[in-house]
């Protein structure tokens, strides 16, 4: 007879976090957002590397040149390479994108939590919130880079300060639904104080809608503050950023159409990329959510 | 010194029409190493009594109003949320009626077992998962070491009540209230899950309250029993006292209630009426508008809990007149 151990029986034993990223990798709007924001991501990154010319530098001899073998994505009113204005406009995207995203990830859920699970805070927390949330996301965006003054650094405090109140909402709604979860009145039975509940038990449940959210927040900021620079409220106008570069083009719009085109497709690329990978990790990861909408 | 006692417990809760009171003087006491068992309907207090015990009420809305549990001489009513902490684990632990949802699906549950013991001990990570798997071991979960990371969505309904009395256990607690530990799961598996109660009570030395609606799980565990109807204990005795010659009216209704396998019987008795709501309680016995043998006197006075025999209490003006009228055919 062979020898069987009961192990041979036992069901495969995956990691859960294995399964979940095998689903999402088999989601292929998930798959399609991943590499529209990847390849904009990786552009931004190997920015230094990729391009050859100056952002900034200026080349009047070559003003107005289309698209062509030299100059990828043409030059602008000013000679200056597009392709390079484009691609560090991509690294700063990003780079403020992340960053507003990272604020709301460790303000958003402070504040979230500390409402949701503290009833004494909620209320006052909440009214706060109300009040930035009662504003037009860009209106108060434009409101708060004024008083700071337009700069890239004033840029990412704005849009924190405007999206924060929004992810700590959703931190908030999921944190009272968890609270009185029996395995939170469980640990609490078991002596567990409020700082290891929220951590060990509350935190680490929230997460879910927490990462789609976040992800949806990035397109966000991306798109805020490329509006915010095309208003002239953002990073100051020498400096490449895809609202700088549309402004500049408008003037310029019907003879030289490639300056405003380029960032803007650039900008859908990256918006949509995220909005498809959020939808893709709110299927997976938050079916629940699905059904509702 | 009895392990746990508790004194006139009366806890409100606060509703939109005025404080209503969930439970009145509500005392009793449990010596180390025994199991009572609180029984009564839903909504007659049986949960709110342990969840005042454990501090666990939500405040607001529920207040203590007056009364106090004394645990190993401490009491309880008096502490602070945090001192609170340290006697919940180690002095007295919890486990809760519904083992699907008591468990944090994001953590195995090995991991749950460990945080537990870490919120009161400080032991080398090898320590702990040994103890974990010990405790593992202990409530009979088969080839322990090897589940310990699983999570709650691999197990059954049974096994997950298992973890959870594991967790109520890692940190020894002499004082263990089970708050309908059975009632979600079936048959078969409520039985064991008992006896792994007893088992773990003679093997640690630890009291057991239960709570329960089921007046089987009673017989089957209890030493003592205490009978709740609307916010109040009516009848208090040993197991075999309460079975044999119960005072209370209510009381014999309910075991009136318990199908018989030797008797044919078409249809099961039941108690007419239901439990009265906390606004809407009538005056003197609460009981006694559902009661069969109520006399006007019944209505004029909430009639005290009396110790009418040896060890017997009762709350029933009418309990030694009644008495000898018995339920015959509940003694196999």
């Amino acid at each position: 007879m062979s020898e069987l151990a009961a192990e041979d029986f036992a069901p495969q034993r995956v990691h859960p976090a294995r399964a979940t990223l095998k689903r999402l990798f088999h989601h292929r709007l998930f798959v399609t957002g991943l590499a529209l924001f990847g390849v904009i991501a990786i552009i931004a990154a190997l920015a230094p590397w990729i391009t050859d010319v100056d952002p900034n530098r200026l080349s009047m001899r070559n003003k107005f040149l289309s698209p062509n073998g030299d100059w990828v994505f043409g030059t602008d009113n000013f000679g200056r390479s597009l392709w390079s204005r484009t691609v560090w406009g991509a690294q700063l995207s990003m780079i403020i994108g992340a960053s507003v995203v990272a604020l709301n990830a460790v303000f958003g859920t402070l504040i979230g939590a500390a409402a949701g699970y503290f009833r004494r805070l909620d209320n006052m927390l909440m009214r706060v919130n109300d009040a930035l949330m009662a504003f037009p996301a860009i209106l108060l965006a434009i409101a708060v880079t004024s008083v700071l003054g337009p700069s890239t650094l004033n840029v990412i405090l704005a849009l924190g300060i405007v999206y924060i109140p929004r992810t700590a909402r959703i931190v908030r709604s999921s944190v009272i639904v968890l609270r009185e979860m029996e395995y939170v009145q469980a640990a609490v039975a078991a002596g567990a104080g409020h700082w290891r509940i929220l951590r060990h038990h509350i935190l680490p449940n929230a997460m879910a809608p927490m990462i789609v959210q976040l992800s949806f927040l990035f397109a966000y900021a991306v798109l805020s503050e490329a509006t915010l620079s095309f208003l002239g409220v953002g990073a100051v106008p020498p400096t490449p950023t895809w609202g700088n570069i549309m402004a500049e083009g408008r003037d310029y719009m019907r003879d030289a159409p490639w300056i405003i085109t380029i960032p803007g497709i650039a900008l859908m690329i990256t918006v949509m990329g995220l909005n498809l990978l959020g939808d893709g990790l709110r299927d997976v990861l938050d079916p629940r959510l699905r059904i509702q909408q | 010194m009895s392990l746990l006692e508790v004194r006139g417990l009366t806890t409100g809760f606060m509703t939109g029409s005025g404080e209503i009171t969930a439970i009145e003087d509500v005392s009793f006491s449990l010596n180390a190493g025994e199991i009572l068992g609180i029984v009564g309907e839903s909504g007659s207090g049986k949960s709110v009594t342990a969840l005042s015990i454990m501090g666990l009420l939500p405040s607001p809305p529920a207040r203590l109003i007056s009364g106090e549990v004394i645990f190993e001489g401490q009491t309880l009513t008096n502490m602070s949320d945090r001192q609170m902490q340290t006697i919940r684990g180690p002095g007295i632990s919890m486990i809760f009626q519904e083992p699907m949802t008591s468990l944090n699906p994001v953590f195995s549950i090995g991991e749950q077992i460990m945080e537990t013991i870490r919120a009161h001990e400080r032991l080398s990570p090898a320590k702990l998962r040994e103890r974990a798997i010990e405790m593992l071991d202990k409530v009979g979960i088969p080839s322990a070491a090897r589940r310990m990371d699983d999570y709650p969505h691999q197990m059954s309904g049974g096994q997950r009540q298992r973890v959870m009395i594991a967790m109520a256990l890692a940190c020894r607690p002499r004082l263990l209230i089970a708050d309908e530990p059975t009632t979600a799961l079936d048959v078969t598996i409520q039985a064991q899950i008992l006896d792994l109660l007893m088992d773990l009570r003679d093997e640690f030395g630890m009291a057991i309250i239960i709570i329960t609606h089921n007046m089987g799980v009673i017989a089957e565990t209890a030493d003592r029993v205490l009978v709740m109807y609307a916010g109040r204990v009516i009848e208090e005795a040993p197991v075999a006292t309460v079975f044999d010659r119960p005072l209370h009216p209510y009381t014999r209704g309910l075991l009136e209630c318990v199908p018989s396998l030797t008797e044919d019987r078409a249809r099961l008795v039941a108690i007419p009426g239901t439990l009265p709501e906390p606004t809407r309680r009538p005056p003197g016995c609460r009981f006694s508008v559902r009661c069969s043998h109520a006399i006007p006197a019944c209505s004029a006075a909430l009639p005290p809990l009396e110790l009418l025999e040896p060890d017997h209490s009762a709350a029933c003006i009418r309990a030694l007149d009644l008495a000898p009228i018995r339920t015959a055919d509940l003694a196999p």
